[in-house]
C-alpha cells in the first residue's frame, strides 16, 4: 500500500505584527516548521505502516509538499519521523496558487506516486482553510473523510474512520483509494529516533516540476487561481480592561456583579 | 510574474521587510525579485507605498458572468435540526441580496425535513430549494458535493454561503473545484463592494492578520462563514418563502462512503461552536478533578466547557474541548478563562470572543492583556464560592 502524506511548511510562529513606523508586516521569528496538524497525519501513516508490517504487508509512506527548494528541511524532518520518501513540487508555475490550484498540483503529484491513501492535517495554521485535503479528493475523484479522530479499521479495500464533528463523532466507512484529514486527537506524534535522524541527514528529496506530474499549467499559480487576495491588514488588537485584585470574597462579589452586568446570570 | 517598475521604485526596502520568503533584495537601489523564491503572495504589492510592484495576472473570464444571479445559503441540518449558523447566514445573505438587488434562496438536503423547511420559510428568504430523499439523510461529502455541483450548474447562483462547520468545510471545497471557482474559508466579513463583487474578509495566521479576498473571474463566489459572527436574522414580517421541492437525479446518489453510526456527546457541554458562553480551564486548575468545578459553573450558567492545550495534553479533559490553534476556534458572547495564562496559540482560538473574562493567580499573565475583565486570584478558591453565591441568589428569588 502506498500512503501519501501531504505536508506544508509554515512559519514557526503565527505571530504577525505591523511595524508602526514602516506599516509592514513583521513576523516574529523567521524559522519554519511542519504544520502541526500534518505531524499527526504523518504519525498516523507511520503507525499504519508499522501495524501492517506485523501482518507481513508492505507499506510505503511518501510525504509530498509544494514550495521552494527550502522545503527540503521539512522533507528531511518527515524522513526523520519515519517517512520513506519525500517529494517537493517545485516550479515557478506553482507560485501564487490558491487552494484550488494547490489541491490540483498535489493531486497530480499523488497520482504520479500511485497513492492508495492520502492523509492530510485538518488545516494549516497559517492559512487555516482546511480546503486542500477535501480538494485533493475531488480532483482525483476519490472518496474522502475529513476531521478523522481515529482509524478504526483499514483493509486493502476500505477504511473505517471516526470523524470529530461539532456535536459528537460520526463513524463512517470509505472505500479506497481515499483522502482523509486528521485532527490532533488521532495520536501523539513521536520524536525523531537516532536512526531517523541519520536517514534524514543522508536523504535527498525528489523534486518534481509541473511537467513531471503532468499538471496543466493553465490550472496553476496566480493565473489559474480563482481567488485573489486584495488587501491584508492586522486587526485592531485587544487591550486589557480593568484588573481587579483583592481577597477571595471581594473577587467573588466583583465577578458576581460582572456576571449580572453581562447578563450571564 | 512579479513586475517591479524601476522608475517607481525608490529603493526604500519596505518590500524586503514584508517578504515572507526572502525573495526580494535591493540591487543598485532597485528592488529585485528572485523568482525561484517568490510565491506571489502579494505582501510586497500591498506594502509598496509607490505602487512599484505588481503581480501580473493574465487570466480572463471565459464565460458570461452576468448569467449568475442570486444569493444562496446552504441550509445545513442534522436529523431535521437546522444548524444555528444557517439563521446567521440568512441575515447576512438577505443584506447581500438586497445590496445586489437579487433574490435570497436557501438550499437544503435531507430526508423528511418538512418541519425544518417550514421553520426556514418564516425567515426573510425568497425561495427554499428542498431536496429530500432517504439517501440524503446523513451527510456524505461525496454525495452532497456531487448534487450541489449539479444544482450550481443548473441554477447558476452568483453567491453561495455555507457555515464554516465540519460539514460546510468538508464538501464546499469540492463543489468549488468541480465548477472551477473560488472558495474563501471561514469568512468573518462579507460585503458587496463598489465593483459589485463579494468582498470576503477572513482571518489568517491565527487571527493575526485579516485578508480581503475576491473571486473576480469565475462564479459562483463562494464562502464558508464562521459561526456567531453575524447576528441571527429576524423572522419575516409577512408572507412566506416560495418552497420548491426537488428530487436529485438518482445517478448522483452514488458514493463510496457510508455512515455507520453517530456517537452524540450529549450533556457534556462540549458543543463549543454553538455556545454563547464558554467557561475554559487551563493548567492553573491543577488536576483533572478540578474540571468538575468548571462543569458545575458551566451548567449553572448554561455554558460550554473549554480547555487550553496544556489541560488537554495533560489528559485532564478530552480533546474536543480544546480551544486554540490546534483545537477549536470559538467566538462566544462571553469567554471565561480560568487558570489560563494566555499563550499565543490559545489566543488564536478565542480572541475574537465578544467579551473575555479572566481569572488567574499571576497578575502578569498574558491573558490579562486581552481580557475585558481581569480578576487576579486563584480560580480554585474563587469559583466554588461564586457557584455558591449564584445558587444562593437563585434560591432567594
Amino acid at each position: 500500500m502506498n500512503i501519501v502524506v501531504a505536508i506544508k511548511q509554515v512559519p514557526d510562529s503565527t505571530e504577525v505584527k505591523i511595524n508602526p513606523e514602516t506599516k509592514t508586516l513583521m513576523r516574529e521569528g523567521a524559522g519554519t516548521q511542519i504544520n502541526p496538524f500534518d505531524l499527526y497525519a504523518l504519525e498516523e501513516a507511520v503507525r499504519i505502516k508499522e501495524r501492517r508490517a506485523k501482518e507481513g504487508k508492505e507499506t510505503k509512506v511518501t510525504v509530498i509538499t509544494m514550495g521552494p527548494p527550502q522545503a527540503e528541511s521539512a522533507i528531511k524532518e518527515a524522513i526523520s519521523l519515519g517517512a520513506d520518501e519525500g517529494v517537493i513540487l517545485c516550479d515557478r508555475a506553482f507560485a501564487g496558487s490558491d487552494t484550488w490550484c494547490t489541491s490540483y498540483a498535489v493531486a497530480c503529484g499523488c497520482k504520479k506516486i500511485g497513492a492508495d491513501l492520502i492523509i492530510c492535517g485538518q488545516q494549516a495554521i497559517d492559512g487555516d482553510t482546511g480546503q486542500v485535503g477535501p480538494g485533493i479528493a475531488v480532483h482525483l475523484a476519490w472518496a474522502q473523510a475529513a476531521y478523522g479522530a481515529e482509524i478504526k479499521e483499514l483493509t486493502d479495500k476500505s477504511l473505517t474512520v471516526k470523524r470529530l464533528v461539532e456535536d459528537g463523532y460520526e463513524v463512517c466507512q470509505v472505500s479506497l483509494p481515499a483522502v482523509i484529514t486528521v485532527v490532533k486527537e488521532i495520536n501523539e506524534p513521536r520524536t525523531p529516533s537516532l536512526r531517523g535522524k541519520m536517514a534524514a541527514k543522508k536523504y535527498t528529496p525528489i523534486i518534481w516540476t509541473a511537467d513531471d506530474v503532468d499538471a496543466d499549467k493553465e490550472k496553476l499559480g496566480l493565473n489559474g487561481s480563482p481567488t485573489r487576495v486584495v488587501k491584508v491588514m492586522t486587526p485592531p488588537s485587544r487591550t486589557g480592561g480593568e484588573k481587579i485584585e483583592g481577597e477571595t470574597d471581594e473577587l467573588v462579589n466583583a465577578l458576581f456583579d460582572t456576571f449580572k452586568k453581562l447578563e450571564v446570570i | 510574474m512579479l513586475k517591479i517598475d524601476a522608475d517607481k521604485c525608490k529603493g526604500c526596502s519596505l518590500c524586503i521587510k514584508s517578504c515572507p520568503t526572502k525573495a526580494l533584495t535591493i540591487v543598485d537601489k532597485i528592488a529585485t525579485v528572485d523568482l525561484d523564491l517568490c510565491t506571489l503572495c502579494g505582501s510586497c504589492e500591498s506594502t509598496c507605498p509607490f505602487g512599484a510592484i505588481e503581480r501580473v495576472i493574465t487570466k480572463q473570464s471565459k464565460e458570461d458572468l452576468s448569467q449568475y444571479k442570486g444569493v444562496w445559503v446552504f441550509g445545513e441540518q442534522r436529523n431535521g435540526k437546522v444548524a444555528e449558523v444557517v439563521l446567521e447566514l440568512i441575515g447576512i445573505g438577505r443584506k447581500l441580496a438586497d445590496d445586489k438587488g437579487c433574490e435570497l434562496s436557501v438550499i437544503i438536503f435531507g430526508d423528511q425535513i418538512d418541519d425544518a423547511v417550514n421553520m426556514l420559510s418564516e425567515y426573510p428568504v425568497d425561495n427554499i430549494y428542498s431536496y429530500q430523499a432517504p439517501e440524503l439523510k446523513d451527510f456524505d461529502a461525496e454525495r452532497y458535493c456531487r448534487i450541489f455541483t449539479d444544482v450550481v450548474k443548473e441554477y447558476k447562483p452568483d453567491i453561495i454561503l455555507a457555515g464554516a462547520t465540519t460539514t460546510g468545510r468538508s464538501f464546499m471545497s469540492g463543489v468549488a473545484i468541480n465548477v472551477y471557482t473560488g472558495l474563501t474559508a471561514d469568512c468573518t466579513g462579507l460585503e458587496i463592494g463598489e465593483d459589485g463583487l463579494l468582498h470576503q474578509t477572513r482571518p489568517a495566521y491565527g487571527g493575526n492578520i485579516m485578508a480581503t479576498i475576491l473571486c473576480p473571474d469565475s462564479r459562483p463566489q463562494m464562502s464558508t462563514v464562521r459561526h456567531k459572527v453575524f447576528p441571527i436574522s429576524p423572522k419575516r414580517e409577512s408572507g412566506k418563502a416560495n418552497i420548491i421541492n426537488l428530487t436529485p437525479k438518482p445517478e448522483l446518489f452514488s458514493s463510496r462512503s457510508k455512515v455507520i453510526e453517530f456517537i452524540e456527546t450529549v450533556g457534556e457541554n462540549v458543543n463549543l461552536t454553538d455556545a454563547n458562553i464558554i467557561v475554559s480551564g487551563g493548567r492553573g486548575l491543577g488536576c483533572p478533578e478540578n474540571f468538575s468545578i468548571l462543569r458545575e459553573l458551566a451548567s449553572e450558567i448554561g455554558a460550554a466547557v473549554g480547555a487550553s492545550r496544556a489541560a488537554v495534553d495533560a489528559g485532564w479533559i478530552p480533546y474536543p474541548h480544546q480551544v486554540g490553534q490546534t483545537g477549536k476556534t470559538v467566538c462566544p458572547k462571553i469567554y471565561i478563562a480560568c487558570g489560563i495564562s494566555g499563550a499565543v496559540q490559545h489566543l488564536a482560538g478565542m480572541s475574537s470572543s465578544d467579551t473575555i473574562i479572566a481569572i488567574n493567580k499571576d497578575p502578569d499573565a498574558n491573558i490579562f492583556n486581552y481580557a475585558d475583565y481581569g480578576f487576579v486570584g486563584d480560580a480554585l478558591q474563587v469559583l466554588p464560592e461564586l457557584i455558591k453565591k449564584i445558587k444562593a441568589s437563585r434560591g432567594a428569588l
